[in-house]
């Protein structure tokens, strides 16, 4: 008997075939995906498992709270600013810090030029290749995608000639044998639908997007003072502003902020949304598969506070809660301190807790490592191959919110807030489905997911506007605070405080909690947007947002695991943050194998 | 405040200052720019494991030396000096952590985007310790900055990039990382 039902309401069969891919990650390591296909190729179980070991918890121990961002910095390498803000926040909910307007303004712009930054980066490098064909956009005819374009989007970069230029480039760059960026990929595969011209469409945007990066990266430097490691500081931000003198941030560089978010506002709209609602049309049978816990359970914290210091869901421009049984009329609240709704579960994780069939809120949370293979596991510890999910498989934790397994991201934020009814995101949301001809449960899937991400690109770019004229506005009328320096001596600390700092990030719900003893850390867990979604199964036998997802799904070759890819990036993972350190050996390509 | 100009150069220190030798890279560029002062063509970069988030860096300048650690099979602390097409391969050979990976695509991509950089030049040392969380540079490792500064100084010569030995120290705001990292800072802060 292999057939089961999970507690959350999956059907598995671990009978059949089962394939492996390993990593699955184009740029950050080390995520692994074993499924089981059935006789007609059909996903019919799924397990998701992250092949390293995190070490955030005992590098922080006994450190000095306020440098704790720059540590947390460092514990990945895709998100940077969104660790940063949640250990600040963090450490100033502990200790009672209150900021000033302008940091809060500069923090929702340095966020919001992070999600459209990492949006168009995460659709154009790491997720388009699962649905363009780089090889035949070397087929193309530039006449024709010209005309393509200029049916689509008043992009000015449209002609002919330019196309030829790109497809010139490409050409000689695949002929190179260089693949670089394009080799991880199974050019020519059925599974692929577009013409050549919207592949070569979507190839030179591809090296647009790469090259547009250098115009959003400059709003962190303008801010940070640095960058890709941007400063950050606890109480506020540590830049300072003068209009008309030049040492600090004057109207010049604001200025040149302000152009940068126009030209984003045009790029996201004239450029990567109607690239994807393009792909999206061939590919919409990918709104019946992927869905997994999406129109179930999903979680936001919500994020970007109007005014600074109010964490009040009213006071968010993305506001937030969870849903639960895809019951859209009711979005319930989270509260990140209750020790009842955030626990996390290690059954079946390569840690040790002294109960656990028991979850910890993280407060409590207990980081110690417990590295061993199930019974029915085969391989070694240093070349496992095949997972046994009946034991622990993975270092990533389980967390739960009240018992349910969560999705997190930008689907589960737009879902979110549409289901609160937020004008600007139903506005958008109604607006795609209908330009697509779909309905509202399409967006529970793995094409739903892609596009939340799309939009999402486009409401930051245009946020952005937003609240850069609310904090020009501010400076105009005399306040030019960026930091509240109040309680910065340790001295005038509580000798025991506790504190908990969210960030909505890219790729999902963030969360850092601190205890601070004696002026030094005494504890830190951080849960990650892709320890949510990349979870393995908890003591009840919920199964986690991954593997849920890849459920049902028919693979066309199992040689070529496209699909498999596809829906997991359309979570945009990112295992560096959830499992925190190297891996133990040399491989660098996906490893598919079949038994 | 010329922190978002184009230059020409970039000395880039890669890997991750928080899993001992993994900080290699980063300790020799911020060593590096405590002892030289360059010009405002030069870009001295604490790239961490950043990855294709250095693109825009990496993608538009002419030289590029980066400095690394890396597992070439060698005894512990050895030091290499590896040039121009066979960067891409020795970052690409055998992985000590993940951002390689990363770093190797970066390298393709700014190549297919710009043809740059044009002149590429990595030190590279062999690690001896990584799994030491909040750890710092073993001796052996540690050791071995100042051949690699006069390495890199020998590579910048010979492409002509100008610099001078600093008389007076360093302002906080020239450091290449954040000071709740520099080096000292970051190993006193340890618990014991």
């Amino acid at each position: 008997m292999t057939e089961t039902v999970t507690a959350n309401g999956f059907k598995l069969d671990t009978g059949g075939q089962r394939v492996v891919v390993d990593p699955i990650c184009r740029i950050e390591g080390h995520l692994r995906i074993e499924v089981n296909l059935d006789d007609e190729n059909v996903i019919r179980n799924a397990v998701s498992t992250g092949t390293m070991w995190r070490g955030l918890e005992v590098i922080l121990k006994g450190r000095d709270p306020r440098d704790a961002w720059a540590f947390t910095e460092r514990i990945c390498g895709v998100c940077t600013g969104v660790h940063a803000l949640a250990s600040v926040r963090a450490v100033e909910d502990a200790l009672g810090i209150q900021i000033p307007e302008n940091a809060n303004h500069i923090r929702n712009l340095m966020m919001l030029a992070q999600y459209t930054q990492d949006h168009l980066v995460h659709f154009y490098h790491l997720h388009a290749l699962d649905w363009v064909d780089v090889v035949s956009a070397l087929k193309a005819d530039p006449k024709a995608t010209s005309a393509l374009q200029q049916s689509i989007s008043k992009w000015p970069k449209s002609s002919p000639g330019y196309f030829r230029g790109t497809q010139a480039r490409l050409k000689r760059f695949v002929e190179s044998g260089q693949l670089g960026p394009f080799s991880n990929a199974y050019w020519g595969s059925p599974a692929y639908k577009l013409p050549p011209e919207a592949n070569l469409m979507a190839v030179t945007h591809y090296l647009e997007a790469l090259d547009f990066q250098r115009e959003i990266v400059k709003i962190h430097t303008i801010f940070g003072g640095r960058n890709p490691h941007p400063n950050w500081v606890v109480g506020g931000m540590p830049c300072s502003f003068s209009l008309n003198e030049t040492g600090a941030i004057n109207m010049e560089w604001l200025n040149l902020v302000s152009s940068i978010i126009d030209r984003s506002i045009d790029f996201v709209d004239q450029v990567y949304i109607p690239d994807l609602k393009a792909i999206a049309s061939f590919y919409t049978e990918w709104t019946n598969y992927g869905g997994g816990l999406s129109g179930k359970n999903l979680m936001s914290y919500g994020d970007f506070p109007r005014v600074a210091n109010d964490w009040s869901q009213d006071n968010m421009y993305l506001p937030g809660g969870a849903i639960i049984n895809g019951d859209l009329s009711k979005v319930h609240e989270v509260d990140v301190r209750d020790p009842e709704q955030i626990q996390e579960f290690v059954a079946h994780s390569w840690y040790k807790y002294p109960d656990e069939s028991k979850g910890l809120h993280p407060w409590d949370g207990i980081t110690e490592p417990d590295f061993e293979l199930g019974p029915n596991s085969k391989g070694t510890k240093t070349d496992i191959k095949e997972i046994d999910e009946d034991a622990k498989y993975s270092f990533v934790k389980a967390p739960r919110w009240r018992g349910n397994a969560m999705e997190v991201g930008p689907l589960a934020r737009y879902v979110v807030a549409y289901a609160r009814g937020d004008k600007e995101i139903k506005e958008q949301v109604d607006g795609l489905l209908h330009d697509l001809g779909l309905p509202l449960t399409a967006l529970f899937s793995t094409l739903g997911r892609t596009a939340a991400r799309g939009l999402e690109c486009s409401w930051s770019a245009h946020k952005m506007r937003e609240v850069f004229d609310n904090m020009l506005a501010n400076l105009k009328a005399g306040d030019t605070a960026t930091s509240n320096m109040d309680l910065w001596e340790p001295n005038t600390w509580p000798a025991d405080a506790k504190g908990v700092g969210h960030v909505e990030a890219p790729r999902g719900s963030l969360g850092h909690w601190v205890h601070i003893k004696d002026t030094k850390i005494e504890s830190y867990q951080a849960v990650v947007p892709t320890t949510w979604n990349a979870s393995p199964r908890d003591p009840a036998g919920n199964i986690g947002a991954y593997e849920a997802a890849l459920l049902g799904t028919p693979m066309a070759n199992a040689q070529q695991p496209l699909e498999i890819l596809r829906t997991v990036h359309s979570f945009d993972p990112c295992l560096a943050c959830a499992t925190h350190v190297m891996a133990p050996d040399g491989e660098e390509l996906a490893i598919v194998k079949v038994r | 405040m010329d922190v978002c100009l184009e230059t020409d150069t970039l000395i880039l220190g890669i890997g991750n200052i928080l899993w001992a030798d993994e900080g290699f890279g980063v300790r020799c560029v911020e060593a590096l720019n405590a002892r030289y002062a360059f010009g405002d063509n030069v870009r001295l970069m604490d790239g961490g494991t950043q990855g294709l988030f250095l693109l825009p860096w990496v993608s538009t300048v002419s030289r590029l030396l980066i400095f690394d650690a890396i597992d070439y099979g060698l005894a512990a602390g050895e030091l290499r000096l590896i040039r121009d097409d066979d960067v891409p391969q020795y970052m690409g050979a055998k992985k000590v952590s993940m951002h390689q990976t990363g770093f190797q695509e970066v390298l393709a991509s700014a190549r297919l985007l710009n043809g740059k950089p044009e002149h590429l030049a990595l030190i590279g040392v062999q690690p001896e310790q990584l799994d030491d969380y909040g750890g710092s540079l073993r001796d052996g490792i540690r050791q071995r900055i100042p051949e690699a500064i006069v390495l890199a100084c020998s590579v910048l010569q010979e492409w002509g990039v100008p610099f001078h030995e600093r008389v007076t120290p360093l302002a906080s705001v020239e450091l290449t990382g954040p000071g709740e990292l520099a080096m000292t800072r970051y190993e006193l802060g340890r618990s014991q």
